[in-house]
């Protein structure tokens, strides 16, 4: 049994963020990290790991920096990783991502009793989708917004949130789960883990490797098979300034709720 | 799928759908804010507007549509539609679809509508938007959004292109990286163009009963059989703690990490102000990710999107994903000890100080103006 | 020479400050403040493999080196002098004896516990009458058939009242001096061994410190480590490593200082400016950088010689010589640029000025070091 993990390497949002003159964001500033919901996949996978002995195969698409989350995965205990990587694959939106990202996996092969899991969304997008949009290209059950997962046999039942509660559901192996920060704490990379990340088996998948899978068609791929494009991107407008208030006070609490109370806002 | 389906065909396409989401027969409110915002559209392009909704036995909800602005409303029952599963919705949505051939779909972007729209685009090879927060078909109301939604000069910018046409495709607005950036997409070859649309973000408009009564139902066919359905949903459980209503309230105390040397403390001064003021208590990422407040309290570009009346900041440094959530907001006041804090950047008033000291006496003064009137 | 690291060093140092910042900082300030031992940390150290970073993966280590080691060290201190010591002392002070001198079967029972951070270890040299003047050792060891009996008290043990296997130095042979001193591997349960009293101390306030109690302490022969008579020769050795774990906890204690005031510089407006933008705060911070920035080097230097089984014992000597002057000074001048905040235990710098001034003395005083790196410059 082998668990596919989808990962991004992306952006630290969370950080500063710097916007060029154009409206496009400047990368080159910024941290990257492994996306945060990609990490709750990676744990899931690791305990079953854990659980069962099984195989955790890391999956990305990116430049050739993206080595080094792999890398780091591999620390934390991920047996093998694979790169997808290629000019082709460039400018890519959601729908030729996981075109290419499910040709790569089914490459790598998913058989029955394998798992993929992937994270929820990628807070650089913040869509969600690429993971649903493998699965239907892989023709897998899929199940979004895992809380919980428990595998017994050929089967996984999972805790599904919803905004109003959770939906139990159960299905057969392979499946494709995507995983949210309540599902687990990522582990840490442990040292023996470092040591042996290096030596890890790491493949790269260009388009030579890939270029003869059903679903890499010129039309499916990149800039040119991606049915969404980019029309304008800007930076939103900042709020005026308002008022800073002097002190901290009574006085100053007093003078606040006379202003609101005359604005007819309490 | 049909074997005359081509999502490329984009002349074969025609009128605005919204998939109208129900759980266990209710409807999700979200379900009418599409329904209005759908109406815009619908009625810019000069096309019907069309509900689609899924369930068993949900007819009785289907009129409710009308009153929102809907034309028809496409009806498809069955007890294996009762709960949500992918199989069976995606199967359902397509089939009607590649039948019937709507040029734009909208989802909400619920957990559910997450699921469903990105694995119907992938079926249907067409684009899809994620949570998108503004929508334009006709390009005068999108550079009239721009004049006050960005930092653009858009008198000095081109709108036209060579590669379709602006005017009629719909351009779907949205947040991205965390909320520094918004893009603006388009999918201009493929039909239907498909997004999702964040809760909350959209205004419903008034209800109207003449039209509600006027609906047209519409029961497509469609086929579907157990077998289609891998999934099996062993039970469906509602929260029994009952959730906060941010999207909902006109006041919101929010607090972040500034609580961290008293957390409880904090969150009680917090809930005491709020209930003073008839409000409820939301939470900035860090307060959530520390497991201080449940994931229900979330404000900001991961959690909600809310705009009250009156938002109390207590403690909030303002991170950008925080004020993705709260600054259409009528009025934000902060209460935060550090005086560089870009959340001091949108609020209307600030308060410089600790919130353990400042909280209570503005609680008293709030009580005390209150009383006065 | 290379002052490049390694791919895994570097991803090592990058999962060191993920714990350091997420595991060890926020509770740097409870553990001082309450002079509390942070056992939890040392738990979750112990799952990562940080309790034995350079040992080999047969006895339970993480197989690393000792340049991680020390950067581990430096990551942790970065937050948190007191964590830093901890796994100071344990690697260097009795993992390290105990690889180096321990017959097969020594290392196969005590190392894989040790390596793994099931136990805590200790050493035990240090004694009221002799402190810098090692060779002045009383306590005693007698051997009586199949054991020897320990009389006698250590002081100053650091992780003392919570670890459980200690590397002891006493006298078998009082008549021949510093070459009647042996070493022992003695166990918390042996009889006749006992903690004394917890010391109070002006910085790395949630270490532990204690004397160490022998009272007709029975130890088992086959606990002697080396031959009797090398107990001297083991302690000068184990010190030399152990100057780098306190080398690398000074360098990050400096470090630490900066980070703490770069941020604060930046922060504060005083004069309608950042104090960030008065050349004081400029300079002051490129002299610290400075400082610390050579002490790295000389530690990794030193730690990169231990590793090629180099005679380190001169660097390592100015390794710790340099960083832990420089941690004083620097951590002094962070709390200079605070301010009146930086005298207050609202910020860190305060807790990193007392931590700092423990590395010039223990592990060997500064002064130790000057007399060992005079001794290789052959001024005697």
């Amino acid at each position: 049994m082998k668990i596919i993990v989808t990962v991004k390497q992306v952006p630290d949002t969370s950080g500063k963020v710097a916007v060029n003159p154009d409206g496009t964001l400047n990368r080159a500033s910024m941290q990257t990290i492994t996306n945060p919901d990609d990490m709750n996949a990676v744990e899931a996978a690791l305990k079953l790991k854990d659980e069962t002995g099984c195989k955790v195969v890391a999956v990305t698409m990116g430049p050739p920096p993206a080595e080094g989350m792999l890398r780091e995965l591999m620390a934390m205990g991920v047996d093998e990783s694979y790169l997808v990587s290629a000019r082709e694959f460039g400018g890519s939106d959601t729908f030729a991502t996981s075109q290419i990202l499910a040709a790569a996996i089914d490459t790598i092969g998913l058989e029955e009793g394998d798992l993929l899991f992937a994270g929820r969304q990628a807070i650089d997008g913040d869509t969600a989708q690429v993971g649903p949009q493998i699965g239907e290209k892989l023709n897998l059950p899929q199940i979004t917004y895992a809380a919980d997962i428990q595998k017994e046999g050929n089967t996984v039942t999972v805790k599904r949130m919803l905004e109003d509660g959770y939906m139990t559901i159960r299905v057969k192996t392979p499946c494709l789960v995507t995983c949210i920060k309540e599902l687990n704490t990522p582990r840490y990379m442990s040292v023996n883990g470092v040591f042996e990340a290096y030596s890890k088996p790491m493949t790269v998948l260009g388009f030579e490797q890939l270029k003869d899978h059903p679903l890499i068609e010129v039309d499916t791929i990149g800039l040119k098979g991606s049915p969404t494009n980019i029309f304008k991107s800007f930076t939103p407008p900042q709020k005026g300034v308002g008022m800073m208030l002097e002190g901290a006070d009574k006085d100053t609490c007093e003078k606040l709720a006379g202003l609101l109370a005359a604005k007819h806002i309490i | 799928m049909a074997s005359n389906f081509n999502s490329a065909d984009i002349a074969a396409f025609k009128n605005v759908w919204v998939f109208c989401e129900q759980r266990q027969g209710k409807m999700m409110p979200t379900s009418f804010e599409l329904i209005s915002e759908g109406r815009k559209l619908a009625d810019e392009l000069g096309v019907e507007l069309c509900g689609i909704l899924l369930g068993d036995n949900v007819e009785g909800i289907a009129k409710e549509l009308g009153g929102y602005g809907a034309d028809k409303v496409y009806l498809c029952e069955s007890p294996l539609l009762k709960d949500y599963t992918t199989d069976a919705y995606t199967k359902v949505i397509c089939d009607v679809i590649e039948d019937i051939k709507p040029e734009i779909l909208l989802f909400g972007a619920s957990n559910i509508g997450r699921d469903l729209a990105p694995r119907c685009a992938a079926r249907l090879h067409t684009g899809l938007c994620a949570d998108c927060t503004h929508l334009d078909v006709d390009l005068n109301g999108y550079v009239n959004f721009l004049r006050t939604g960005s930092s653009l000069d858009v008198d000095n910018m081109n709108f036209e292109s060579k590669l379709f046409d602006v005017n009629k495709n719909l351009k779907m607005t949205r947040p991205a990286f965390g909320g520094h950036l918004m893009a603006t997409i388009v999918c201009p070859r493929f039909r239907p163009a498909m997004a999702t649309v964040r809760p909350g973000v959209m205004k419903k408009r008034p209800y109207d009963e003449a039209k509600a009564n006027a609906v047209e139902i519409i029961r497509p066919e469609f086929k579907l059989a157990a077998e289609d359905i891998k999934t099996e949903v062993l039970e469906v459980v509602k929260a029994a703690k009952k959730l906060v209503d941010l999207i909902g309230a006109d006041y919101i105390v929010s607090v972040g990490r500034g609580i961290s040397k008293d957390v409880e403390g904090g969150i009680k001064l917090a809930e005491e102000l709020a209930e003073v003021l008839g409000g409820v208590v939301g939470g900035s990422r860090a307060t959530i990710d520390s497991g201080w407040l449940s994931a229900d309290h979330q404000v900001g570009q991961t959690g909600k999107t809310v705009h009250p009346k009156v938002y109390i900041a207590l403690g909030i440094s303002g991170a950008i994903q925080h004020k993705a959530g709260m600054q259409e907001s009528e009025c934000i006041i902060a209460v935060n000890k550090n005086e560089t804090a870009p959340i001091f950047e949108i609020a209307d008033y600030g308060i410089c100080g600790d919130l353990f000291k400042v909280t209570p006496m503005l609680i008293e003064a709030i009580k005390a103006a209150k009383a006065a009137k | 020479m290379d002052f490049h690291l390694s791919k895994e060093q570097e991803l090592a140092r990058k999962m060191f400050r993920e714990f350091a910042e997420t595991e060890v900082k926020p509770l740097a300030e409870e553990i001082d403040e309450e002079e509390r031992f942070p056992m939890e940390t040392v738990e979750k150290m112990g799952k990562l493999g940080m309790m034995g970073i350079y040992f080999p993966k047969q006895y339970g280590g993480a197989g690393g080196d000792v340049l991680t080691y020390a950067i581990c060290v430096e990551e942790l201190a970065k937050v948190c002098g007191t964590t830093a010591v901890i796994v100071s002392a344990h690697t260097s002070l009795c993992c390290a004896p105990i690889f180096e001198n321990g017959t097969e079967e020594q290392k196969m029972k005590y190392l894989p516990d040790l390596l793994s951070g099931r136990k805590i270890g200790a050493f035990g040299l240090t004694e009221p009458n002799a402190g810098t003047d090692a060779s002045g050792q009383q306590t005693s060891a007698v051997r009586e058939g199949d054991h020897y009996v320990l009389n006698g008290s250590k002081c100053f043990i650091t992780n003392g009242t919570v670890a459980e296997t200690f590397v002891v130095f006493a006298m078998t042979d009082k008549s021949k001096g510093n070459k009647g001193i042996s070493a022992f591997i003695v166990e918390k349960s042996f009889p006749g061994f006992s903690c004394g009293k917890h010391e109070k101390k002006m910085g790395i306030r949630g270490s532990s410190t204690c004397d160490l109690i022998f009272e007709d302490c029975i130890v088992p022969a086959e606990n002697l480590l080396g031959k009797e008579g090398d107990g001297f020769k083991i302690a000068m050795r184990t010190l030399d490593g152990g100057r780098i774990g306190i080398a690398s906890q000074a360098l990050g204690l400096g470090e630490g200082a900066i980070n703490e005031a770069v941020k604060y510089t930046k922060e504060r407006i005083q004069f309608k400016k950042r104090l960030s933008q008065f050349q004081n705060t400029q300079f002051q911070l490129a002299d610290m950088h400075t400082r610390m920035q050579a002490a790295q080097y000389l530690v990794y230097a030193a730690a990169t010689k231990k590793q090629n089984h180099e005679d380190y014992s001169m660097d390592a000597a100015m390794a710790k010589l340099y960083a832990a002057e420089s941690a004083s000074d620097v951590t002094r001048r962070a709390v200079q640029l605070f301010g009146g905040y930086g005298y207050t235990r609202e910020y860190p710098v305060e807790r990193m000025m007392r931590d700092a001034k423990i590395t010039e003395i223990y592990e060997g005083t500064s002064e130790v070091q000057r007399m060992v790196i005079s001794k290789y410059l052959g001024v005697n």
